[in-house]
């Protein structure tokens, strides 16, 4: 008998895949999840005692190769895809500070699509 | 009808005339944006293109007419293509149809793009889709659904569906698609085009975003079934940047109608197998005539059609909808407000990869993440993920012992035809659409779709599904079907 996913099995698994949800909507994720879950219970019931699972397409697995060769061909200039550069280094907005003080790198809006990355000499990490 | 050509000719022909310099690259893009502005392909109207660079396509047309190049093969000089949205391109955004990628342009070109450049090809504009590929409808995309050309009142099929519908309205002869469990053929068959998907391995996956990396393949939509081999011919092989692409030789794909002797009767070497758990009882009896009448042409035409049999077919969604989550709730972890696109900064790391996941991620791909988190996760693992793995295996033995027995097999691409925008709710009811292609992703085999006839106007695709690496043999059967159809495959 299949256990029926509930709104606690939802909340455990958005917090395992990252994913902040509104209260309001998991209830009617635990029911979508448990109905699409109830069509997979077919599975169970297929003998597979002498199967060897596949993890992939083709007998010879994934190849390996040298770690060598040339890098990926970029389009253009490193400092044309960074939001900001210093000495080399692309500029990135802090995501938490050492010293216990989480969050000082951006404020928390919510409304930006982005943050701005920090000018040189700012809290960069 | 079938889709109106570009200047009155096929890609192969734009090309060959583009090439020769008897056809100015520039006449040929030009139409090809005046046919995108006169059907409403951007969101005005059918929404099948996202972005497009009208100015960068015309001087990229104009380089090539200033350096005509003769003495390079350029098999697609000159040829406008639209690009599926999750295909890495340098000069147009590549989102994904998601908000989490919005404005993201790539630092590189996926290799299948950088081939079709090298061939001539000029890119035109990036395909609408399903949010990160997770549909059937081409309705989940965060930049509004795409309507069908045929019926704008209808969906395009999905997850490929900008890129159909860019076809399907004479917009381009040829575009790339990507497929997972039917993303090409879906799209293909509800907008009375041809798709391939190629063997898993025959085209480079480098700069396709990843959803189901074991299932992922790019794949070509076409008007016409030479189109589509021109296409594929130009992007499969080998390539270092992905090391799942197959060290498999790339045979000759073109002329796919050349006759082995008897012209008449072009299949007579061949044999095709129509597999009884893809004509089940519920299958429209109105689609089921153009099928059988599908078969019927195959057969005039010197093949031996046989009744086969794949019995674990009914088990492709199931297993596909616990495999592709799952590798899906790894591959998209990456879109955490740090590496790419959106960031929703939040109080600390934690915060900021919950905002920006929960703001950034529409319904369908948030429904799939938590799924395969879900069938991962400890306690769960055995029974869902695992044994989704052994039950693959047996679905492509099912292929393996019917290929021992016949070259390809015959089975409609879709169970319905394209349905009304905003009929299908239920997720696993759209799931469902994939029920006659997914069986091929999960066996890694290619498979194509192919315009067949209509019911009440709305185009029935036939499917042709060959063994590993067997495209040659496919794309002969499909051309001969094609050619022995005519209009019929319109009307």
């Amino acid at each position: 008998m299949r256990k029926q996913v509930t709104e606690a099995d939802v909340r455990h698994v958005a917090a395992l895949a990252r994913l902040g949800l509104d209260a309001a909507r998991i209830p009617a994720l635990a029911r979508e999840l448990d109905a699409i879950l109830d069509h997979m219970t077919v599975l169970s019931r297929v003998k597979t005692e002498d199967v060897q699972p596949v993890t992939g397409v083709g007998a010879g697995g994934t190849p390996l190769r040298a770690d060598d060769g040339e890098q990926y061909p970029l389009a253009g200039d490193r400092a044309a895809f960074a939001p900001a550069m210093r000495d080399g280094f692309f500029l990135v907005p802090r995501l938490a500070s050492h010293g216990g003080s989480a969050g000082a790198g951006g404020p928390a809006t919510g409304a930006a699509p982005a943050d701005e990355p920090r000018a040189p000499g700012g809290g960069t990490s | 009808m079938s889709p109106t050509p570009l200047l009155g000719r096929t890609a192969a022909a734009l090309a060959e005339a583009v090439a020769a310099g008897v056809l100015p690259a520039g006449d040929v893009v030009r139409a090809s944006l005046d046919r995108a502005r006169a059907v409403g392909a951007g969101p005005e109207w059918l929404n099948a293109v996202l972005w497009t660079d009208a100015d960068a396509a015309l001087e990229e047309a104009a380089r090539l007419d200033a350096a005509p190049g003769a003495d390079l093969p350029r098999p697609l000089a000159g040829v406008p293509v639209v690009v599926k949205d999750n295909i890495a391109t340098h000069r147009l955004p590549t989102t994904c149809g998601s908000r989490m990628l919005e404005g993201y342009v790539s630092p590189y070109e996926a290799t299948a793009v950088a081939r079709l450049r090298a061939a001539g090809a000029v890119l035109v504009g990036k395909g609408n889709m399903d949010e990160f590929a997770m549909g059937s409808s081409t309705e989940h995309s965060a930049y509004g659904a795409t309507r069908n050309p045929i019926d704008p009142a209808r969906v395009p099929g999905g997850s490929s569906g900008g890129s159909a519908a860019a076809v399907a309205a004479g917009v381009v002869p040829i575009a790339l698609g990507s497929e997972t469990g039917g993303s090409v053929r879906q799209p293909a068959a509800f907008c009375g085009v041809v798709g391939i998907k190629p063997t898993y391995g025959r085209v480079s996956r480098h700069g396709l975003v990843a959803y189901a990396s074991s299932l992922d393949q790019i794949g070509v939509l076409a008007a016409t079934v030479d189109d589509a081999a021109l296409a594929l011919e130009v992007i499969a092989g080998r390539d270092p940047l992905d090391a799942t692409s197959a060290d498999h030789p790339v045979p000759r794909l073109r002329p796919v109608d050349a006759p082995d002797g008897d012209a008449a009767r072009p299949l007579a070497a061949l044999s095709v197998g129509v597999p009884r758990e893809y004509f089940p009882p519920s299958l429209e009896p109105r689609m089921r005539a153009r099928l059988d009448r599908a078969v019927d042409h195959l057969r005039e035409l010197g093949a031996t059609v046989r009744d086969v049999s794949l019995p674990h077919t009914a088990l492709a969604v199931p297993t596909y909808y616990v495999l592709a989550p799952a590798e899906a709730s790894s591959n998209l972890a990456r879109f955490d407000g740090v590496r790419y696109g959106r960031r929703i900064a939040g109080d600390g790391v934690q915060a900021t990869y919950e905002r920006t996941r929960s703001q950034g991620f529409g319904p369908e791909v948030t429904r799939r993440i938590l799924l395969g988190t879900y069938v991962l996760s400890a306690g769960y693992h055995e029974a869902y993920y695992r044994k989704a793995q052994e039950v693959r295996a047996l679905i492509a033995l099912d292929f393996a012992n019917v290929f021992a027995d016949v070259d390809v097999l015959f089975t409609p691409t879709t169970p319905t035809l394209a349905f009304p925008l905003g009929a299908v709710s239920d997720p696993y009811e759209m799931y469902l659409s994939d029920v006659f292609t997914a069986t091929a992703n999960l066996a890694g085999v290619p498979a194509m779709s192919v315009p067949v006839g209509r019911v009440d106007g709305l185009p029935v695709g036939g499917q042709l599904i060959a063994p590993y690496f067997g495209e040659p043999v496919m794309l002969r059967v499909a051309a001969a079907l094609e050619r022995a159809l005519g209009e019929e495959a319109h009307r």
